[in-house]
């Protein structure tokens, strides 16, 4: 058998997959191997963790909660219209992707903050939502969205427009086409999405930080109490982030299996 | 009946149709890009004429004058596409229930097999379409439209994506059909060899009704190029495909 032939440019392939692979993988490694057990144990009884953890897990099912149904309706019109309106709303719908977060946080300040511009009449009629447990989720929802929007604009593009026109002739309204026929050949692209969006809102950190602030049990999320538990103590900030880790790769996992048990042969191809 | 009388400006399409159907098979036949499918689109409500009214049996569908634009769920046509677009979702016993939302709960299975049975497929209701032969599909596609009852059929296409074998088979087998329902039927379809389901040809070019009359009359005085090729194509089979 002849030896597999070694050229410059299937080295260079090696090595920048090498390179790059090591440098993505090392951090992940690090929070892994550099803690002892009894100093995670240390860090899960850190007294950020608890109010930390449940106000994560409140403003980030609220927050996909609120993307998952507005955004499903509104890709849904983005989708089945094409035109120019909704070329507008689809790069409307991008714009949080491309803004930094910190400038998000900014830009959700001068508009909901107490004299911004929606927030002083809010602020007028008893509403103030700047530095509150609500603003926490606006902040999530609005750095998350993009994600939902882009899968579920895309799944719904690939329903056969056909399968819509015969299922109103057979007697269903444009509201039950969407439930009955768009919703479930989309529902993968729909879960992919879903899935993508949450994990990007439990991340989140610069906008909530500008927006919500760093209050414990009101506005301070998981990555917030690593950032405030850094200051103190190293160990508490390892072991709160191993939480983090171990929560989004639980969540990922059970909605890849989702997404996979919702698939169907035709209407996605695997893998895409 | 069924009758048509619309205008529609699409693209580059300046559609302008003039056409009625008594309990008979129509066939509209027209080479590609001549309007046939956006005719389809304006019967079937999915798009709205720019003017002009479509009604059935005296229900009127749509009526730019009166303002009237029925919606298509409530339009009451069976509607079979070229690829039958059966749901992938759901098996063929789903797919057959699908239009009967308002029967009542007990009889919907009944009645939907019924029509399985009767069109040949009703040892097929726990298949999932993918499972399916084209023939196989077509079949549940029409008792999925014919299980509610339609006031008229619409046929797109219906054996283009057949195989030669499967498609003389069931053209013979539609034709039987088509006798035996005696429902208004417009079948669009460029291929000469269906004109043996239809009691009449109507030939549409560049948006309009061009000629109709039966094969022999066409034939006879083509108003067209494409009417004479069209007229001339194989009396039955096999297949052409001169005009694809």
């Amino acid at each position: 058998m002849k030896p597999p032939r070694i050229d410059a440019w299937g080295s260079a392939q090696l090595l920048a997959s090498a390179l790059l692979g090591a440098f993505l993988l090392l951090p992940v490694v690090g929070l892994f191997a550099t803690l002892s057990w009894n100093d995670f144990l240390g860090g899960l009884r850190d007294p950020l963790l608890l109010p930390a953890l449940r106000l994560s897990l409140v403003t980030t099912s609220s927050s996909l909660a609120l993307v998952v149904v507005l955004g499903s309706l509104f890709a849904w019109r983005v989708a089945r219209n094409p035109g120019r309106v909704s070329r507008w709303l689809e790069a409307i719908a991008q714009l949080p992707a491309v803004i930094p977060p910190a400038v998000a946080g900014v830009g959700l300040l001068l508009a909901f903050g107490r004299r911004g511009l929606l927030g002083a009449w809010l602020d007028r009629h008893g509403l103030a939502l700047a530095f509150t447990t609500p603003a926490v989720v606006l902040a999530e929802a609005f750095v998350s969205a993009p994600f939902f929007v882009q899968a579920a604009i895309a799944a719904f593009r690939r329903v056969d427009e056909n399968l819509l026109v015969v299922a109103r002739t057979l007697g269903a309204s444009r509201f039950r086409t969407f439930l009955r026929v768009g919703l479930p050949l989309a529902a993968p692209g729909l879960v992919a999405g879903a899935a993508m969006s949450w994990a990007r809102a439990v991340g989140e950190f610069g906008a909530t930080l500008l927006f919500a602030g760093n209050l414990t049990g009101r506005t301070q999320t998981l990555p917030l109490a690593v950032y405030t538990a850094m200051e103190s103590d190293l160990r508490a900030a390892q072991a709160l982030s191993l939480i983090l880790v171990a929560i989004a790769f639980a969540f990922l996992f059970v909605l890849r299996r989702m997404a996979a048990g919702a698939a169907l042969p035709g209407t996605e191809p695997r893998g895409a | 009946m069924l009758e048509i009388a619309v205008a529609r400006r699409i693209g580059r399409i300046d559609l302008r149709i003039e056409l009625s159907l008594d309990r008979e098979a129509v066939l509209v036949a027209g080479p590609n890009g001549a309007g046939k499918s956006t005719l389809l689109r304006l019967l079937l409500g999915v798009l709205s004429p720019d003017s002009g009214r479509i009604a059935l049996d005296g229900t009127v569908l749509f009526d730019a004058a009166a303002g009237i634009d029925l919606a298509a769920e409530d339009r009451e046509l069976g509607y079979l596409p070229q690829d039958y677009a059966l749901f992938p979702h759901l098996d063929v016993i789903g797919n057959a229930v699908f239009g009967l939302a308002r029967m009542r709960r007990a009889d919907r299975l009944r009645h939907a097999s019924g029509w399985l049975e009767r069109l040949g497929v009703g040892h097929l209701s726990q298949r999932s379409p993918a499972a399916l032969s084209g023939g196989e599909r077509q079949r549940v596609a029409l008792a999925r439209a014919l299980a509610r009852n339609p006031r008229a059929l619409l046929l797109d296409e219906p054996f283009a994506s057949l195989d030669p074998v499967a498609r003389r088979e069931l053209r013979i087998s539609m034709r039987g059909w088509l006798r035996e329902w005696r429902l208004p039927a417009l079948i669009v379809s460029h291929d000469p060899a269906d004109a043996v389901l239809a009691d009449r040809i109507a030939v549409v070019e560049h948006g309009r009704v061009v000629q109709q009359g039966t094969l022999d009359e066409l034939r006879q005085a083509a108003a067209s190029g494409f009417v004479s090729a069209f007229a001339a194509g194989p009396a039955g089979d096999p297949d052409p495909v001169i005009l694809r």
